[in-house]
């Protein structure tokens, strides 16, 4: 589609064009060049010589332990995250579709988590987790477990998931209610006529109507998982204890920010651009279709 | 006739029954979910009116102490945190970020408008071409290319400024598109109407793009606002001097390794500050956030 009416000039469309473009190129593609070409060499110890090694920082990757760990926290916290805040958000979405009294303050007070900042979210948590000052985490050793995410690998990992779905549930929430208020009441009235019982109302004629949304946010849930929750990672365990919780994104910024590792970093970096490229497009190609829905 | 009639109002009955049960399983979900979201909101907001001995000890307090004035006016002006910790004051970090948020949404509005305007309203060579250049940086978000960025920032030196905070955030594929699309739905007869009352295309920008704009360009301002100020990764790599600190970031420096002695009063009350300009915006502005949202996204 384009418009049939259009204004002639020579100059002025690239003028207008031009601030969004210099920083594209500047902060963009000029940067993620250059992590394609440093993914290919490799510096000495000292930093004073470098070699073309062509894919040999890859080819290490996948044979360093830390790194497929790294893969599989990922995998693990993602699935995890996207689980908990799908599940969640589509009860709660259910339940405040409701005609009920008050449901436009439960709506206020189920989307306002999604202003909260990924780390902030994770702060949160913190007060309620601390094992020393936290109201769960003390309650927890009151009951005799054992309770220290920074000492326990899988209570951090529990920690994260937990601070990162939370986060997550409220903007699942708006895109399910969305989703569930878009669909004609007719279609329910009749299934209900039929006899349909609600829970089979629901999985018959609700859920398949919502399944472009849920695949939707299936994908942006996934992609938040993945790179937007570096904030909860660092504020909340660090990676640790010892690699517990070190994801893809998170282990990218500690090779090269923390360990100076450029080769190996800039590889990272382009294997997560290639996740990126691969989920981006899945919701482009899916995005078509949920128009037309 | 007669017989039936009882047997009908017991039904009635029972329906109604039914009714109040689901009417109250459902206000009973819907409380504990709010509850799960209102209760680290609610612990901190009280621990944010205790001295530190209360917290420090483990006395989670569920209900408001004496100290609220005392410790907003502290973190306001000094700051505090761990021992070993720098303390900047949470005035000069919420100013920081309430600064980078409003120059990264209005960069970001601003550009977006413009690039969408000349890809929708011109014919001019490697049109297409731009915008799919602008499209693709959707696929390339600053966590997989950090060193290099870090690498671009130093040789411009523009690492601990506030134009290097924000100019490299200031491109938006996501704006672009939402304009872009919307741009398109404008009647050519508007067009044409302009080209006969001799308006130039700044002109008709100016006085029939952006007032048209105006919805698209409020909901757009909630997203990106809240974007701005929950920015973490890039403040965390550009900015190590203390007058540039942002508020998120500074408060989990603060934190630390956690540590029990930390004066934790100050962290909540901190944490609150953090927390209210975000949400304030999304529940004053309700209606354009979740239209902001719903259309990004598309």
């Amino acid at each position: 589609m384009r418009k049939k009416v259009i204004f002639r000039g020579v100059a002025l469309p690239y003028l207008l064009l031009a601030p969004q473009l210099v920083i594209t190129a500047i902060f963009f593609f000029w940067p993620a060049g250059m992590a394609i070409w440093q993914s290919t060499l490799r510096q000495d110890a000292f930093g004073l010589r470098t070699e073309f090694v062509a894919l040999e920082n890859f080819l290490d990757l996948f044979s360093d332990p830390l790194y497929l760990n790294a893969a599989w926290n990922t995998v693990l916290f993602s699935s995890a995250v996207a689980a908990l805040a799908l599940g969640a958000a589509l009860f709660l979405a259910v339940q405040a579709d409701k005609h009920i009294r008050g449901a436009g303050l439960y709506k206020t007070m189920l989307i306002w988590p999604y202003a909260v900042a990924p780390a902030l979210a994770a702060v949160l948590w913190l007060f309620i987790f601390h094992p020393s000052i936290g109201l769960v985490g003390r309650g927890f050793a009151a009951i005799g477990i054992d309770w220290d995410y920074r000492l326990n690998g899988g209570q951090a990992m529990t920690m994260v998931i937990v601070a990162a779905a939370w986060k997550q549930v409220s903007y699942n929430f708006i895109f399910f209610l969305a989703g569930l208020q878009s669909i004609p009441t007719s279609v329910l009235e009749a299934a209900a006529i039929d006899g349909a019982r609600p829970m089979r109302r629901f999985w018959t004629v609700v859920f398949p109507l919502l399944s472009p949304t849920a695949f939707f946010l299936l994908v942006v849930n996934l992609v938040y998982a993945f790179f937007d929750t570096f904030g909860i990672i660092h504020a909340l365990t660090r990676g640790g204890p010892g690699n517990a919780t070190e994801t893809l994104i998170y282990k990218v910024y500690v090779d090269g920010v923390q360990n100076l590792n450029l080769g190996s970093s800039a590889a990272q970096s382009v294997i997560l651009m290639v996740i990126v490229i691969a989920l981006t497009a899945v919701q482009f190609r899916f995005i078509e279709r949920r128009v037309h829905y | 006739m007669s017989g039936a009639a009882p047997d009908v109002e017991a039904l009635a009955a029972a329906s109604r029954r039914r009714k109040a049960r689901e009417r109250f399983l459902t206000h009973l979900a819907l409380i504990l979910g709010v509850a799960v979201f209102a209760l680290p909101i609610w612990i901190t907001l009280m621990g944010s009116t205790h001295d530190t001995d209360t917290i420090g000890r483990g006395d989670v307090p569920l209900l408001p102490g004496t100290e609220a004035l005392n410790n907003y006016a502290r973190a306001w002006a000094e700051g505090g945190g761990g021992r070993n910790t720098f303390a900047v004051p949470a005035s000069t970090m919420l100013f920081n970020s309430l600064v980078m948020a409003l120059l990264i949404t209005v960069g970001k509005i601003t550009i977006s408008l413009l690039s969408a305007f000349a890809v929708v309203f011109f014919a001019f060579p490697f049109r297409m071409a731009f915008f799919w250049m602008i499209f693709i940086t959707l696929m390339l978000p600053v966590e997989v290319r950090i060193i290099p960025t870090f690498q671009v920032m130093t040789d411009l030196g523009l690492i601990d400024t506030m134009t290097g905070l924000t100019l490299p955030l200031i491109a938006s594929a996501t704006a672009t598109l939402l304009f872009r699309q919307f741009f398109l739905t404008i009647p050519d007869e508007y067009v044409e109407a302009a080209k006969v009352d001799g308006a130039g295309p700044l002109r008709f920008f100016k006085d029939v793009v952006l007032p048209l704009s105006a919805t698209n360009i409020s909901a757009l301002f909630v997203i990106l606002f809240i974007y701005g100020w929950n920015q973490y990764l890039w403040p965390l790599l550009m900015v190590s001097s203390r007058d540039l600190e942002t508020v998120i970031v500074g408060l989990t420096k603060m934190i630390g390794n956690g540590d029990t002695q930390n004066q934790w009063n100050l962290i909540m009350t901190t944490a609150v500050f953090a927390l209210l300009p975000p949400v304030a915006v999304v529940v004053l502005m309700q209606r354009w956030f979740i239209k902001g949202l719903t259309e990004t996204e598309k």
